[in-house]
């Protein structure tokens, strides 16, 4: 009893939500479009229970179920159908999608109920939802990239939501065609896999990946960099990363939906979709460890210098996302799920937080004019403080075993630098972050006298106590240390599963046809020998939680125990200029990269397009009207030229006639 | 015999068209037409075109020329100083024109007429008869008189309306 | 017996006269005339050939070119009429509305 035949009501019912609100939305009410909205997320969460228990009973060993709608492209080899597959590693995805943009889409109606285009919001996000639900439904790589381009549409939507601000739109703007630059890397690896495989549906690359590529070879080393930079696009790594601070000018739910719990981490999902390809290029896992470390930690020294509060929790899904791809890097791809699906928790309920304090204090949103709201806002302080504890990594909140399974990954499979990273940018996290709940909740208070901040209502706070709980027990998906009960791992398994044994020795086959004999024993030796050792695993942990505490202590020391510390210490450092201004990426990135390009584009248009094709245009009918101007001359209008005329041509013909050819 | 009549004759309307072009009044050029006309018709004679001789006179001299006679008189012209002028720009060009074309068609005169042409055909006696002429002109050609009778008409029709004066 | 060449080059004659008198004369009428002389000039040309080759058709055709220069003349000149009416000259020189 399959219920796969299902599936397809799981994008459905948002984008039925979206049609409804968007064309109609206005004429039907507030009320009505908040039902109609909530109700196709609730709905899609429930086809997905029913689909995650279906697939309880799968029996091991056999392929996952797949519902192909129709086959969309048959153009000679390359025959695409629009299908959806729903396997552990979607249904995980799907169910966060869902689950958390369920609670986010009821959150919304609190937080939006006073803008006058309600309506435009839900069916936005509603449609957003529907492209995250084909990104990671889709069963080849060209229904997730339909998804993939329509969340980033959709994000631009979202983004520059408040259209009559200037900075909205400009974000918007920004957000779109950074990911377009890593959009178009992702289409070069779509095409780089086509031309090995034949085929991007994923079942079949991912089987026939092992036998068809070499390992460590062009191919796979090229494809996957192609896939890692669209990926790098899409969840804001270095270096395309700068569009998610500035995302922050749309609504705070979005902030929370889109660059916290879904649309950051379908790189991530991508690349553990794709993991058997990764797993062919070891040159690119190297790259993928480096650059989530290094934005792990980059993104991380930043949050301590912002004084917005949505910039702050910005740049910490930044440095968070970080850690995913570093888990990635290293081959832990349970791991980096882990991570995703904890970090939706604990950041969608920091983000709901911030937006409720936001919205209390009347769309303030300086951490500097803030201080001593735990008072005003109990249950969003409650939940904030939880989620942030969560994110710092203390036993037994989710962050501590997620991020813990990473550092172990990191050290074990990966080098000591990658945990190097890894655990510094852990103790700057606790820092940073708590930096941001003892300035705007506690201390002396900084707030405008004009405003008086209150808390929010129950359809806003009833979300943060879900997302809280979730942060505090989600860990409960992946207990270490105890065999058999690492939840998640055990139902990830059947779709990571990778045969390096085979994989390298079908490559030793293929590189002898060409006439290169290369042995990777020493490969193969090194990935069976990795030693799982239970006493090494307890003492990081304990010491990754001291980290922790140590980065608490510190923020605590600086912001409550001597508040004017920080001020004395960080006046006219350069150092700490030049971290507030985010080391200058954006301005960087204008002058090497948009001044060029605004400068060609405006030299084809004046001269290329205007003088040239439009000159060459005009002087052709220049000079027509210069021939016509001297044939006119004939119409003097004086007749007797006109018979002088005739009588010539006459004579000429008669001439003519008589001349023997 | 014959050269004897046609010579005078096609002299004096070769003068007398030259009169036409180098005259200074209209009236003038008018009355050394008519005069043209009766010496063609005195060579259709020579050549036993009968019946188009006195066509000639009777339509070319005595009606067309009439009604040339009348609008000249009617438009009260005043005598046109120097008769004939030719833009500066093209007196030679004109006069080039004129003497290639005299050239031309002498030329071209001169080949079609072959020796076997010297002498005349022998005609039948009624060649040019009112007879002749008009029992082709009804059962050959009738199309065309036909067609030259609405022709006829719609010239008289033009002629009225366009020479109408413009009150009601 | 007359050769047909001289009733040809008497016709080519007044032919050319009728041509130079349309691109001399200044005067509408008098242009007019000079076109008549180019009729005729045809009309000997026809009957003469009509004459050499015993037959009747070029008769017929005289015939029809009379005909039309009546017909010609008549509009012509009420035209001349109707342009002495609007410009009061019939001197061609001065009737070059018609240009670019």
């Amino acid at each position: 009893m399959s219920f796969v035949s299902l599936a397809f009501l799981v994008p459905l019912f948002p984008l039925i939500g979206s049609i409804i609100n968007g064309f109609f939305g206005l004429k039907i009410g507030k009320d009505r479009v908040s039902w109609v909205a909530c109700a196709g997320p609730v709905m899609s969460f429930a086809v997905t229970l029913i689909l995650l228990f279906s697939t309880f009973f799968h029996p091991e060993g056999t392929p996952y179920p797949e519902q192909s709608l129709f086959t969309w492209i048959a153009a000679g080899d390359l025959v695409i159908d629009f299908g959806f597959q729903i396997d552990p590693l979607s249904l995980v995805m799907m169910m966060v999608v869902t689950g958390v943009g369920s609670i986010i889409h009821i959150y919304s109606i609190g937080y939006m109920y006073e803008e006058y285009s309600y309506y435009r919001y839900f069916a936005y996000l509603n449609l957003f939802l529907f492209s995250m639900l084909l990104l990671v439904m889709g069963n080849n790589l060209l229904v997730m990239f339909i998804g993939w381009e329509g969340v980033g549409v959709c994000s631009y939507f979202l983004i520059g939501y408040y259209f009559e601000k200037k900075s909205a739109c400009d974000a918007g703007v920004k957000a779109f065609v950074v990911n377009r630059v890593g959009d178009f890397a992702f289409l070069l690896g779509i095409f780089g896999i086509f031309k090995m495989f034949g085929t991007i549906d994923f079942t079949e690359v991912m089987t026939a990946a092992p036998t068809t590529l070499i390992y460590d070879g062009e191919a796979a080393t090229l494809i996957t960099l192609a896939l890692f930079i669209g990926a790098t696009g899409k969840s804001a790594q270095i270096p395309l990363y700068t569009w998610l601070p500035d995302a922050m000018e749309g609504p705070t739910p979005v902030s929370a939906l889109i660059h916290a719990a879904t649309m950051v981490t379908a790189g991530v999902y991508m690349v553990v979709r794709c993991s058997a390809l990764f797993n062919m290029a070891p040159l690119t896992m190297m790259i993928i460890a480096l650059v989530g470390g290094g934005t792990a930690l980059f993104a991380a020294t930043i949050g301590c210098t912002q004084w917005d509060i949505k910039r702050v929790l910005a740049y910490s899904t930044v440095s968070q996302i970080g850690y995913m791809f570093l888990a990635c890097g290293v081959g832990a791809y349970t791991a980096a799920i882990f991570h995703l699906v904890t970090h939706a928790f604990f950041k969608a309920c920091l983000f709901l937080g911030s937006g409720s304090v936001i919205h209390g204090m009347h769309h303030e949103q300086d951490i500097r004019k803030m201080g001593g709201l735990k008072d005003h806002f109990p249950i969003t302080y409650v939940t904030f403080l939880v989620s942030t504890i969560a994110i710092a990594g203390i036993f037994p909140f989710s962050g501590f075993f997620s991020k813990d399974e990473i550092l172990y990954h990191a050290l074990m499979d990966g080098n000591v630098i990658y945990w190097g990273m890894g655990i510094s940018g852990a103790f700057i996290t606790a820092f940073y972050m708590f930096r941001l709940v003892f300035l705007t909740f506690h201390g002396p208070s900084h707030v405008d006298p004009h405003v008086h901040p209150h808390e929010s209502p129950k359809v806003m706070t009833l979300p943060l106590i879900i997302l809280a709980f979730l942060a505090l027990t989600g860990g409960i998906l992946g207990i270490p240390l105890i065999h058999g009960w690492h939840v998640l791992h055990n139902w990830l398994e059947p779709v990571l599963a990778f045969d390096l044994e085979t994989a390298l020795h079908a490559s030793e086959v293929m590189l002898a046809e060409h006439g290169h004999h290369t042995s990777f024993a020493e490969v193969l030796h090194e990935a069976q020998n990795k030693s799982h050792n239970i006493w090494l695993e307890i003492t990081l942990m304990i010491f990754s939680v001291g980290v922790a505490l140590a980065g608490i202590a510190t923020a605590w020391f600086f912001y409550i125990k001597k508040p004017e510390l920080p001020g004395k210490l960080t006046k006219g450092q350069w150092g700490f200029d030049l971290v507030e201004n985010k080391y200058y990426v954006d301005e960087f990135y204008d002058e090497t990269i948009v001044k060029p390009v605004v400068k060609g584009s405006d030299l084809l248009w004046r001269q290329a397009d205007a003088r040239g094709v439009d000159g060459v245009v005009n002087g052709v009918a220049w000079v027509i009207k210069l021939f016509s101007r001297a044939a006119s001359s004939f119409q003097s209008g004086f007749v007797r030229n006109y018979a002088l005329i005739m009588v010539m041509g006459f004579i000429f013909l008669m001439i003519v006639s008589q001349i023997e050819i | 015999m014959e050269l004897l009549i046609f010579y005078p004759l096609a002299l004096v309307s070769v003068i007398l068209a030259f009169l036409v072009v180098f005259n200074k009044n209209a009236i003038g050029s008018a009355v050394c037409l008519i005069g043209m006309m009766l010496g063609l018709a005195g060579v259709f004679v020579l050549m036993q075109a009968h019946f188009l001789a006195i066509l000639q006179v009777i339509v070319y001299a005595g009606a067309i020329m009439v009604l040339f006679m009348f609008v000249i008189m009617l438009l009260n012209l005043k005598d046109d100083d120097k008769g004939w002028k030719m833009r500066e720009r093209n007196v030679w060009l004109t006069s080039g024109t004129g003497v290639l074309m005299i050239g031309v068609l002498y030329k071209f005169m001169d080949t079609t007429a072959e020796a076997e042409f010297n002498s005349p055909a022998t005609v039948p006696d009624n060649f040019g008869t009112a007879e002749l002429v008009g029992t082709s002109l009804f059962t050959d050609f009738v199309l065309p008189f036909e067609v030259a009778s609405i022709l006829l008409l719609a010239a008289m029709v033009g002629a009225v309306v366009l020479a109408k004066s413009k009150v009601d | 017996m007359v050769p047909l060449s001289h009733y040809l080059i008497f016709s080519a004659t007044l032919f050319s006269i009728g041509v130079l008198g349309v691109l001399i004369r200044r005067n509408a009428i008098v242009v007019f005339m000079c076109v008549e002389i180019m009729l005729n000039a045809v009309n000997v040309s026809l009957i003469a050939f009509d004459r050499y080759m015993n037959q009747h058709d070029g008769q017929i055709f005289s015939f029809m070119v009379m005909c039309v220069a009546a017909a010609e003349v008549s509009v012509g000149l009420a035209i001349v009429i109707a342009l002495f009416r609007n410009k009061a000259t019939v001197n061609l020189d001065e009737i070059n509305l018609m240009k670019w």
